[in-house]
């Protein structure tokens, strides 16, 4: 991959200081089977931002179908071949395999594994004070699995039946018959090797993760005093190890269904003039199992993004994150309450409307903690003295898309009013927002805020600003008009609109949504720019860029293997001492004791001081 | 040549872009802003917030109103009017939560925004507040399910008795319905019996099925409860009738039920919407393959009278497809005959006659 490029140059010249007092390693062991989390980090975001823009792309091409439905896509014949029909349009099947690896490639590839891939293999050991992951060869064979994913389901594309088309869900019995569609044939067997290939990537990474956080805390690190950045993959993870297990037997039964002739998820089925042998199967076994990871999937995605958001909006806001313990409370709330909501995306899908009440009322508590969240995000801003740097905006566009998105959850959890918007384009508004845009948000805030730890430099800031404008405006002009598409009646996964009276109008609004979408894509190539060429040409970083608290700022500028050049610092306090009173700066860094800090310690840490039999005369003496 | 035009413009294009901005990194280095806590920049992104959210909410307001009726969608059925209720109680609710919330989001970035010398005040929990955002949320949340789910209760119970019955299934790319026919029930089915003309697989062992009808459209009655089945026999369908707030699933081995009752007449809808070429359509809202797009049903609501009118002309399926009166077993034919219809059709006679001495030909 082309990881290996980039690091090649990032760590010349600057990086010995470790290297020898370990054997030196070869190319290989570093670059591209690495052990190292930060390498593992780099190759899981620079693989994630490649499935970004494959992902991305996909849905401009059928943007394009959606938007200008009598343009000529001839010039698109180079790339598509065949899927450009005789008369210029996309094949109506192939749009299906747009939206389906669309979706695909954007849950999993880009907000899971390029989101928690990068950021808690990067953030977990420099937070909590540990030299690397609990296992540095299950955190590199995590990677290898995900690569190795990648490649199959890349290969899914070039097949003569096309990739998968079935929805990202998957539905059998449509992605069980290779007669229902084409793309239910090779490709959908290519993708579920795939997806396995990646729960078992998932997994290896949670794990990981998981052991970490509750074994490698450096000294003084207890659990209330984490940056909520790691509470959020610590949760995450734990979500990913129980949920990605039933996503792996919903595939298994699948996999049983297509190939060996069970009939798990089929029953009575006509099709291509015959009917089949299936009997006293069930479709909706297959939606409970998927739904029992899918529901919380979109809380893996949201997650990790939700606490890099508290970590730089605590940082820029120069204030505690407001409700630290709220917070760790609604993460909480949230990763058990994720579990028990699934078949919310199956109120009309015959299952029995006693089970609907149930999981309309729980479906609803969920959004208790989520509105704590947004309600301590802005708090947290009230009475600041806020930095606008990139980062930053971008934490506060996720919690501008998290309110919008989140806002429209309400409708649909509720099952009576779900009964005319379930499927259609009020939905897509919804999740696009709320779990797309705001995870994708997180993921950039995370970029520009982490950006200076990860290669020593320094991204430009005002392209940056550029860059979070345009998304920003752009992802709300996408999606907000969707909603009234919706309210309109327009169904998902639509080729085109032309067959039905009721959905003619609108044309206008969905080919500003496209140009929208155009532009929204064409602003990532400026982060892009930004991006690769700052690797290697930025401005040097300074230790501590934003004045930040986590102990990652107090490695060397490119931290080398094992983190610390000397013993890990200890921690003494919460990371989030932002302008405490007293205090001669804005910030006060976890591993600074409080007996240096006698001027701002409050009250009871004082207490907390004499009891562990430490006499700070100064914190008296300013008392008295 | 054009090609080579627009690639070496665009190339034109790229070296500007990156000129200017080494150009302004340069200054940036120049100027120091690198050393400076905030730069310029700091108070431009606090006011470009305020602005986005300006003229966010206005264009929000403004589309929302004037567009009203293009996307509120003309209601035509009892229970849609309890769930549009709640849609738009939920939508006042949410909006005004979204519009303070978003407004404080911005009106804070703008307010806060760094200011040599300020310092940012200590605050890092308050209990009263935490419990009130928690409490609060709590129980408007606690009032929507509680509306929701009597609304719910009441929409996924059992039919009346008296609703008048239609089976809809569909199948990779259409949608085929059928009528219980004069004895108000319908016949089994078998995916088994399906064929190119028996697409619904009617099982004609069954007296019931004899005077069942397939027609062409939905016909319903005007204020009068009615009661989909609905199944699927290839792959899943969602029967979808955004204009009576109708959605259910057409699933393959698992049938499934959802029943209404339809406020207007299509003559109705189309004084009411001015439109005169107005009709009710059935629409396809589950992935389903290649013509899913394309999945079309007429629904046409008739006055009562027009309704049973309409329906007592309908000829059964068995009187349209005579052939199938071999799979009716022998002591049922003269049934079969009589309660098709067919016993009048000269034309049905004269091939159920040859069809009689065939079997019997086969018999002997």
């Amino acid at each position: 991959m082309s990881t290996t490029a980039v690091h090649t140059n990032e760590h010349i010249g600057h990086d010995d200081a470790h290297d020898h007092e370990h054997h030196e390693l070869n190319f290989v062991e570093k670059y591209i089977f690495s052990t190292d989390h930060k390498t593992i980090a780099k190759q899981f975001l620079i693989t994630g931002i490649i499935w970004a823009l494959i992902g991305g792309g996909l849905s401009i091409i059928f943007r394009l179908q959606l938007g200008f439905p009598d343009m000529n896509l001839e010039w698109l014949r180079p790339i598509l071949g065949k899927w450009i029909t005789s008369t210029g349009q996309i094949d109506s099947e192939f749009y299906l395999a747009l939206v389906t690896m669309h979706g695909t490639i954007m849950v999993f590839f880009v907000l899971t594994a390029g989101l928690s891939g990068t950021f808690s293999n990067f953030l977990i050991p420099l937070q909590i004070g540990a030299r690397d992951m609990a296992s540095g060869f299950l955190n590199m064979l995590s990677y290898w699995f995900f690569f190795v994913s990648g490649v199959v389901m890349f290969i899914s594309f070039f097949i003569e039946t096309g990739p998968a088309s079935a929805g990202w869900t998957v539905y059998p019995p449509l992605s069980a018959l290779p007669t229902a569609m084409q793309g239910s044939g090779l490709g959908m067997t290519l993708w579920l090797v795939a997806m396995v290939f990646f729960i078992v990537s998932s997994l290896l990474g949670g794990i990981n993760y998981v052991t970490t956080v509750i074994n490698l805390r450096t000294q003084g690190m207890s659990f209330f005093r984490l940056p909520l950045t790691i509470w959020a993959f610590f949760l995450t993870a734990v979500i990913g190890i129980l949920s990605f297990p039933v996503l792996f037997s919903a595939a298994l039964l699948l996999v049983f269904d297509r190939s060996f002739g069970t009939s798990f998820y089929l029953s009575d089925i006509y099709i291509g003039g015959e009917a089949l042998p299936n009997v006293g199967g069930s479709p909706i076994l297959y939606q409970h199992l998927f739904w029992f990871l899918g529901h919380p999937e979109v809380y893996i995605v949201i997650l990790p993004a939700l606490g890099i958001t508290s970590e730089v909006i605590a940082t820029n806001s120069r204030k505690p994150i407001f409700g630290y313990k709220a917070m760790i409370l609604s993460l909480l709330g949230i990763t058990i309450l994720s579990f028990v909501v699934w078949a919310h995306h199956m109120f009309v899908s015959g299952l029995s409307p006693f089970l609907g009440s149930i999981f309309m009322f729980l479906t609803l508590i969920i959004a208790v903690p989520s509105a704590v969240k947004a309600f301590n995000y802005l708090t947290t801003l009230w009475r600041g003295n806020i930095i606008f740097t990139p980062a930053m905006l971008f934490s506060i566009g996720l919690v501008s898309f998290f309110i919008s998105g989140g806002l429209t959850g309400i409708f649909l959890g509720n099952s009576a009013v779900d009964i005319n918007l379930h499927d259609t384009y009020f939905v897509v508004a919804h999740f696009h927002l709320v779990m797309g845009s705001a995870s994708f948000f997180g993921m950039m805030a995370g970029i520009y805020h982490w950006f200076p730890k990860m290669f020593g430099r320094m991204m430009n800031d005002k392209l940056g600003y550029i860059h979070f404008w345009l998304t920003f405006v752009g992802v709300y002009l996408v999606f907000f008009p969707l909603h009234y598409i919706g309210m309109a009646g327009f169904p998902r996964r639509y080729y085109s609109f032309t067959n039905f009276d009721a959905f003619q109008d609108f044309t206008d609004l969905n080919t500003f949504v496209s140009v929208a979408a155009i532009i929204t894509f064409s602003a990532q190539f400026i982060f892009l720019f930004n991006f690769f060429y700052n690797i290697f040409r930025g401005r040097k970083a300074p230790a501590n860029p934003w004045g930040s608290n986590t102990l990652e700022w107090t490695t060397p500028r490119v931290p080398g293997h094992g983190n610390w050049e000397g013993d890990i610092p200890k921690v003494y306090r919460w990371p989030y001492d932002y302008s405490k009173p007293g205090a001669p700066e804005d910030f006060i860094p976890q591993h600074i004791p409080l007996t240096e800090t006698p001027e701002s310690n409050l009250p009871h840490e004082v207490e907390q001081l004499k009891e562990e039999g430490i006499e700070v005369k100064a914190a008296n003496a300013g008392k008295s | 040549m054009f090609n080579a035009v627009v690639i070496i413009g665009l190339i034109l294009v790229a070296i500007i872009l990156f000129t200017l901005f080494r150009v302004s990194t340069l200054v940036d280095v120049l100027k120091g802003n690198s050393k400076k806590k905030v730069t310029k920049s700091n108070g431009v992104n606090a006011g470009l917030g305020i602005v986005f959210l300006i003229g966010g909410l206005l264009l929000f307001f403004i589309y929302s109103y004037t567009e009203f009726d293009r996307y509120n969608l003309p209601l035509a059925s009892e229970h849609g009017a309890v769930t549009d209720q709640l849609f738009w109680v939920t939508m006042a609710i949410t909006g005004i939560v979204f519009v303070i919330t978003q407004i404080l989001l911005f009106g804070f970035g703008w307010k806060y925004r760094y200011k040599e010398g300020n310092q940012a005040l200590f605050y890092p929990d308050n209990n009263k507040l935490e419990m009130m955002w928690t409490i609060v949320p709590a129980i408007v949340l606690t009032l929507l399910i509680f509306s929701g789910w009597r609304a719910w209760v009441s929409i996924t119970d059992k039919a009346p008795d008296e609703a008048e019955v239609v089976e809809v299934m569909g199948y990779q790319f259409a949608w085929s319905v059928r009528y219980p026919g004069k004895d108000k029930q319908l016949g089994d089915f078998d995916f088994r019996l399906i064929d190119a003309e028996n697409a619904m697989g009617m099982d004609f062992k069954d007296k019931a099925s004899f005077d069942d009808f397939i027609p062409r459209e939905i016909h319903v009655p005007k204020g009068k409860p009615v009661k989909f089945n609905i199944r699927a026999r290839d792959v899943i369908h969602s029967v979808y009738a955004p204009h009576f707030r109708l959605q259910m699933n057409a699933v393959p081995g698992m049938p499934t039920t959802f029943w209404f009752t339809p406020t207007k007449s299509t003559q109705d809808m189309r004084e009411e919407t001015g439109n005169p070429e107005f009709n009710y359509e059935l629409v396809c809202n589950k992935i389903c393959g290649k013509g899913h797009f394309a999945m079309r049903y007429l629904i046409v609501v008739d006055e009562p009278a027009d309704y049973y009118k309409w329906y007592n002309e309908q000829q059964a399926w068995l009187a349209k497809n005579p052939s199938y009166l071999s799979s009716v077993p022998q002591h049922l034919k003269e049934v079969a005959i009589i309660s098709s219809g067919m016993e009048n059709n000269p034309e049905v006679q004269a091939v159920t006659g040859l069809e009689e001495e065939e079997e019997m030909v086969g018999a002997f």
